[in-house]
């Protein structure tokens, strides 16, 4: 554990939201704008300490903070870092910037409220990838559904009300046995501080049904098939920077929190149900891909695709070796960058046709020319083409498949070529595509390269030097493959019944 | 017997502005406008008096009244409580002028009546603070002007609360006849199982019965969203909120002799259940603002329950803390009802379209309110529901607690119907304007402060409610 003098976590959680209070103070919609990307400038210029003091042989969390919060009950405000969270912080606050600038134009009413919702947006998201109590982690995972919720629901499209519902629902009711869980956690082991609880060994009865509560909650927030139909009408009804939040970062809480709760804290469950997680996962590969194929609205492509990405990233979680979970990490990495340039694309797009649909934007190719070449290299990293950033992670998570099951691996295969076709099929359309009336766009606009080029030189530098990506997550997540291949044998499951077990112990706890 | 008086300050406090409506409700008519003048000032006073008296101990009048943290604890909240439902209820709509203090004067007699309850040791001088406690009330609730509804309302009250009563008393003489004592301290060393006293485990449960209709817990709950419904939105808002802190604070006393595995224990347990699952199922369905409200307080009665039954300390601090916080919650709802309906109507969900654009501190003050409802961090809700789960966790009622939390999924949809409403919902032509003063704001910007600290800085107030469980009645 290290300590420092200078809170560099706290201030990046609550910069943002006092950020956010301050816009109140101003007048004049481009006020508001030019206030929020300075305010997200600075974010980003706060997260420098994180840089230069991060060790990377460590496996340690780093820039830990730690102060009593409820005391009676052993709640603290408890912050730090590692390899696993350090990327997801930084993409955090990486997107909040590029979220401003594709909203310049794009929202036109209740401009100051869509910035505080962003601002507090990301104060809860950094809040959540950070929190090493539990309590804390909870308090900030919970927070940050209601600025999502608004995002949807008052900037949304149509259906907004519908899809804005939907997603409070589902991904409320998913967490309302996470509380349970933690509340079990703390009784069974003592405190609610995650590195602590990471220490202790619990018995395999109680470990297969934290395991399902904890589950639950982060398969719906990734979404893991059969849990994801929100997501889709999320994503589709949203803002484009909604939409950009959503893929970037939330649907991240969910494979992080099985990075950091489900495998460290359940380990001997974790093992028992890894078949059926890695199953799920492939059904979602498949499933997303297959869906993609058939959609015609953009966004609903993008959406679907979301499905099987995420799909690649739990496999590789439940892989349990170390090419699989680094994989993972770096697919979650990744569809941050390359799902949160597509959407920007869309809703570039649709600012000029005012349509998601395919059949209204083809042949792009022709008058848009600078779009079409984004379009294609985020299309091309979508699904994974060599040299850029998704191929580091998809071949990570096929090398640990086939390591560990010839057929889980070759199980996947089918999913990442349904990937290449779908989003082939829309960027032939868009690009070469027949319109029924020409129409004469402008190509992108000073402010519209500003906000593509950035995850665009993130796609090159990732696909082609990960170097420095590996440096980071390695020391963390070879500790974490370590912890689950030898804690998982300390539980010993008697006679092989694990499934007796299991029930013989929620006797015990719902007596 | 030399009585200090320092101990019993706040009930004296509120006798004397009882005694000065009083002198007010017999004079002119011009005279009893006035009410609304002093009387904020006065209950302000009795906020301040209430903490002042904070940390009296001592036993008087026989040992049938206690002053332990306890009882302060909960004299504290209920002077709160009244302040709020006095500025609250300060400019009701529906309210005759010349009645104006009378009606101040039963929901002061109710208060009275609370405050001593939260002392009484002895079930007889239980009985009757109780009892003064719910008088005022059916008189106070029939006040709606030239309603039927209302009266209707207080009939259902009355007869309810008679039936409760009587169940009470039935059930208090079976206590006595089994236990040959009325005094709690010597009550609680009794066994409560049904094999070592039959008669008495009885008894209790008829008992209770009289507190569970205070509470509105299932199956006492009935006439809880029809009251509400009928009744005017300030006078909803009182009956919703008090009363329920008198209930607690007798269960608490009674808590001790509640063991876990014990019958009686398992009875409240299953009560608690079904009153949350009932509670909330019914609410989904509501179009009218305080039938949901109604049915949350059911529901929010069972959460309470999960304290009560731990058995420990903490589970006792924790139902206090979830008491206190749900009357701030609730009342911060209750407070952008009245606001909201200047003319004084039911407010159906309806009205509520495009709140945040008409006044966007009360639209604030109903998300934080309904927010903490659910039991979404970082509101008060959030705090009392993980206290009492921590609390209660492997004390012999954890499926309680899973259900607890599967509730909570439940009710999101009924309480985000109200934010829903407020800030996604274009408002229609003809829609109440809301009373967006600066009294309105600052009283709604006051109550979230109150709600959103109470889940922030829980740790003092947490502290203070520990001592509350440690004490014997």
């Amino acid at each position: 554990m290290q300590e420092v003098a200078y809170p560099v976590l706290t201030s990046l959680v609550f910069f943002p939201l006092l950020a956010a209070f301050g816009l109140f103070f101003l007048r004049g919609d481009n006020t508001v704008r030019i206030y929020t990307l300075v305010v997200s400038v600075i974010e980003l210029a706060l997260s420098f300490p994180l840089f230069a003091g991060f060790k990377l042989e460590s496996a340690a969390f780093q820039f830990v903070e730690r102060a009593t919060w409820v005391s009676r009950w052993g709640i603290e405000y408890y912050l730090g870092t590692d390899g696993i969270s350090f990327l997801m912080v930084i993409l955090t606050i990486a997107v909040l910037p590029l979220c401003v600038l594709c909203s310049w134009t794009y929202i036109t009413t209740r401009i100051k409220e869509f910035h505080f919702c962003l601002l507090f947006m990301t104060a809860a998201c950094v809040g959540v990838f950070t929190s090493l109590d539990l309590v804390l982690f909870y308090v900030f995972w919970e927070a940050m559904l209601i600025p999502m919720y608004l995002l949807i629901a008052v900037w949304g499209g149509p259906e907004k009300k519908y899809a804005s519902l939907k997603f409070f629902l589902y991904t409320l009711a998913g967490s309302a046995l996470l509380l349970v869980a933690i509340v079990a956690f703390r009784v069974a082991g003592g405190t609610f501080a995650i590195p602590e609880l990471m220490e202790k060994t619990f018995s395999f009865g109680f470990q297969f049904w934290a395991f399902l509560a904890l589950a639950l909650a982060f398969a719906i927030k990734v979404p893991m098939f059969p849990f994801h139909t929100w997501l889709p009408a999320a994503h589709v009804q949203a803002p484009t920077a909604g939409s950009v939040i959503l893929a970037s970062v939330l649907l991240k809480m969910g494979t992080y929190g099985f990075l950091r709760f489900n495998l460290p804290l359940t380990p001997a469950a974790s093992e028992y149900f890894a078949p059926l997680m890695i199953a799920i996962s492939i059904a979602g590969i498949i499933y997303g891909g297959v869906v993609a194929l058939g959609q015609n609205d953009i966004k609903k492509v993008i959406a679907y695709s979301s499905v099987g990405h995420m799909g690649f990233v739990t496999l590789g979680i439940f892989l349990f070796n170390l090419r699989g979970l680094e994989g993972a990490l770096f697919q979650m990495l990744n569809h941050g960058i390359t799902t949160g340039g597509l959407f920007m694309m869309i809703g570039a797009i649709y600012e000029r046709s005012h349509s998601r649909e395919i059949s209204d934007n083809l042949g792009l190719g022709k008058y848009m020319p600078a779009y079409m070449f984004f379009w294609g290299l985020f299309a091309l990293s979508s699904f994974g083409f060599p040299g850029t950033n998704s191929f580091v992670g998809e071949i990570l998570v096929f090398v640990g498949a086939f390591e560990q099951n010839p057929w889980v691996g070759a199980l996947m295969v089918p999913g990442a070529m349904v990937a290449a076709a779908y989003m082939l099929r829309i960027s032939l359309k868009l690009a070469w595509g027949r319109p029924s009336t020409w129409k004469q766009w402008s190509d992108l606009n000073k402010r519209e390269w500003t906000y593509l080029l950035i995850p665009a030189v993130f796609v090159f530098y990732i696909g082609l030097a990960p170097g420095l990506c590996f440096k980071v997550m390695d020391a963390s997540l070879v500790k974490l493959s370590n912890d689950v291949q030898t804690k998982s044998k300390l539980v010993s499951i008697e006679n092989e019944k694990p499934l007796e077990m299991a029930l013989n112990s929620l006797k015990g706890i719902v007596k | 017997m030399n009585v200090n008086p320092y101990l019993f300050m706040p009930e004296l406090f509120t006798f004397l502005i009882i005694a000065l409506l009083f002198v007010q409700a017999v004079g002119s008519v011009t005279m009893r406008e006035k009410v609304g003048v002093w009387l904020p000032i006065m209950s302000g006073i009795g906020v301040v008096v209430a903490l002042l008296s904070v940390g009296q101990e001592g036993l008087v009048f026989k040992g049938a009244y206690r002053v332990d943290p306890l009882s302060q604890f909960f004299k504290v909240a209920i002077a709160i409580g009244y302040f709020i439902t006095v500025l609250n209820a300060s400019r009701q709509p529906t309210l005759e002028r010349e009645k104006r203090s009378d009606y101040f004067l039963f929901l002061a007699m109710s208060t009275w009546g609370l405050m001593m309850l939260a002392s009484c040791v002895e079930l007889i001088s239980m009985y009757l603070a109780l009892e003064l406690s719910s008088y005022s009330l059916y008189a106070v609730i029939a006040l709606r002007s030239k309603s039927k509804m209302a009266a209707e309302a207080a009939v259902k009250y009355i007869m309810f609360g008679a039936v409760a009563t009587a169940l009470a008393l039935y059930g208090f003489s079976y206590i006595l006849a089994g236990m040959h004592t009325t005094y709690l301290a010597e009550l609680v060393q009794k066994t409560w199982t049904f094999e070592a006293a039959p008669m008495a485990v009885t008894g209790m449960a008829l008992f209770l019965a009289g507190m569970f209709y205070k509470l509105a817990l299932f199956p006492f709950h009935f006439w809880c969203p029809d009251v509400y419904e009928g009744t005017s939105n300030e006078t909803a808002a009182f009956v919703a909120t008090l009363p329920k802190l008198g209930a607690v604070v007798i269960l608490i006393r009674l808590a001790t002799m509640f063991k876990p595995g014990y019958d009686i224990t398992t009875l409240l347990a299953v009560l608690g259940a079904l009153s949350m699952t009932f509670g909330n199922l019914a609410a989904l369905v509501q179009k009218d603002v305080k039938r949901i409200l109604g049915y949350s307080s059911v529901a929010h009665a069972g959460y309470i329950m999960i304290g009560l039954v731990a058995g420990t300390a903490e589970g006792l601090a924790a139902a206090s803390f979830y008491a206190l916080a749900y009357v701030a919650m609730n009342l911060t709802c209750f407070w952008v009802v009245s606001r909201v309906s200047v003319d004084g109507r039911n407010l159906q969900l309806d009205d509520l379209n495009g709140l945040h654009k008409r006044a966007p501190a009360l639209a604030f003050a109903l998300a934080v309110g309904a927010f903490a409802l659910v039991g979404l961090p970082p509101m008060a809700g959030f705090m009392g529901k993980l206290f009492l789960f921590s609390a209660s966790w492997n004390h012999g009622y954890n499926w309680l607690i899973i259900i607890a939390g599967i509730n909570t999924a439940i009710s999101i949809y009924y309480y985000l119907g109200m934010v829903r409403h407020a800030y996604t919902k274009d408002e229609d032509a003809e829609v109440l304007m809301p009373d967006a003063s600066t009294f309105s704001c600052v009283g709604a910007v006051f109550l979230s402060i109150l709600v959103l600290g109470l889940g922030l800085m829980p740790s003092n107030i947490f502290d203070f409610a520990l001592q509350v469980g440690t004490i014997m009645p």
